[in-house]
């Protein structure tokens, strides 16, 4: 529905923690000791392993989901495909960080007989910085 | 350490994922759409059956940009297109290009295939190397 165009969503918390960023890193293929061993993370110069840029999706993904449930959004899941993702990361998310991400509806638009959702949803870390901006587009058939 | 150059071709990644890939991933990642780990549920709403998680598809060009860079955190923004669909147990692969470097940063773009199918394009990277 174009009027949900410009909504937004309370803004949602995730706690990074070690062994999820281990076990991510893992499933993306993502190898580098700085992901998954703390001492090689310090001696890189990072508080504790460090989140592989992708990390992003875990962390947005609750708050996302706000957005693409909402009925006022309308999205028809049985006719969704994922059209085309951006991300434009900031400072590196460790474990230990606390990120909290607010989700927008930017766009709702009909081009060709299809429907296309997009959704931005920004992520800052417990001292203020902007680590991830996420565009999400949705295509409904 | 490869060249970092206008023209230059980043190593060429190539990765199959295994049969329980999607759980995996749906398990890291709080992805549980059925479409990614239930064959019958995926066959039952028209697909060949099931398919890999886009976003774990763009974590593969993501890795393969990323590796050339300088540190963990070198990967400052990446957008793709998704084309097709990706399937577990058939090799993925990702090729990218430097178009442009400027103050440490290169501009990359990229591509992924699976059996010949381009599954992502216009993949666009920003990538600090210096």
């Amino acid at each position: 529905m174009p009027d949900a165009v410009g909504k937004t969503y309370p803004s949602v918390a995730y706690a990074v923690g070690r062994e999820k960023v281990r076990e991510f890193a893992s499933a993306v293929g993502e190898e580098a000791p700085v992901h998954h061993d703390p001492d090689a993370a310090r001696e890189a110069g990072y508080a504790d392993v460090v989140a592989p840029p992708m990390f992003a999706v875990v962390y947005s993904s609750r708050a996302l989901a706000s957005a693409l449930f909402d009925p006022d959004v309308g999205i028809d899941f049985a006719r969704m495909v994922h059209g085309g993702q951006e991300f434009v990361w900031g400072p590196p998310v460790v474990a230990g960080d606390e990120i909290a991400t607010e989700v927008e509806v930017k766009e709702v638009a009909e081009r060709g007989g299809l429907a296309f959702f997009v959704f931005e949803s920004r992520s800052t870390n417990q001292d203020g910085e902007t680590v991830c901006t996420g565009t999400w587009t949705n295509i409904v058939r | 350490m490869t060249e970092i150059a206008p023209g230059a071709a980043l190593p060429e990644l190539k990765v199959t994922p295994d049969k329980y890939l999607t759980v995996r991933y749906a398990g890291a990642s709080g992805d549980f759409n059925p479409i990614h780990i239930d064959e019958e549920f995926a066959q039952s709403v028209g697909l060949p059956g099931r398919i890999l998680h886009g976003l774990w598809m763009m974590a593969q060009v993501a890795r393969a940009i990323g590796a050339a860079g300088d540190g963990p955190a070198a990967l400052r923004s990446l957008s793709i297109q998704f084309r097709g669909m990706g399937f577990p147990e058939q090799e993925l692969a990702v090729s990218a290009t430097v178009k442009d470097v400027a103050d440490g940063v290169a501009t990359v773009e990229a591509e992924a295939f699976q059996d010949g199918r381009r599954i992502i394009r216009k993949g666009q990277a920003k990538l600090q190397v210096g």
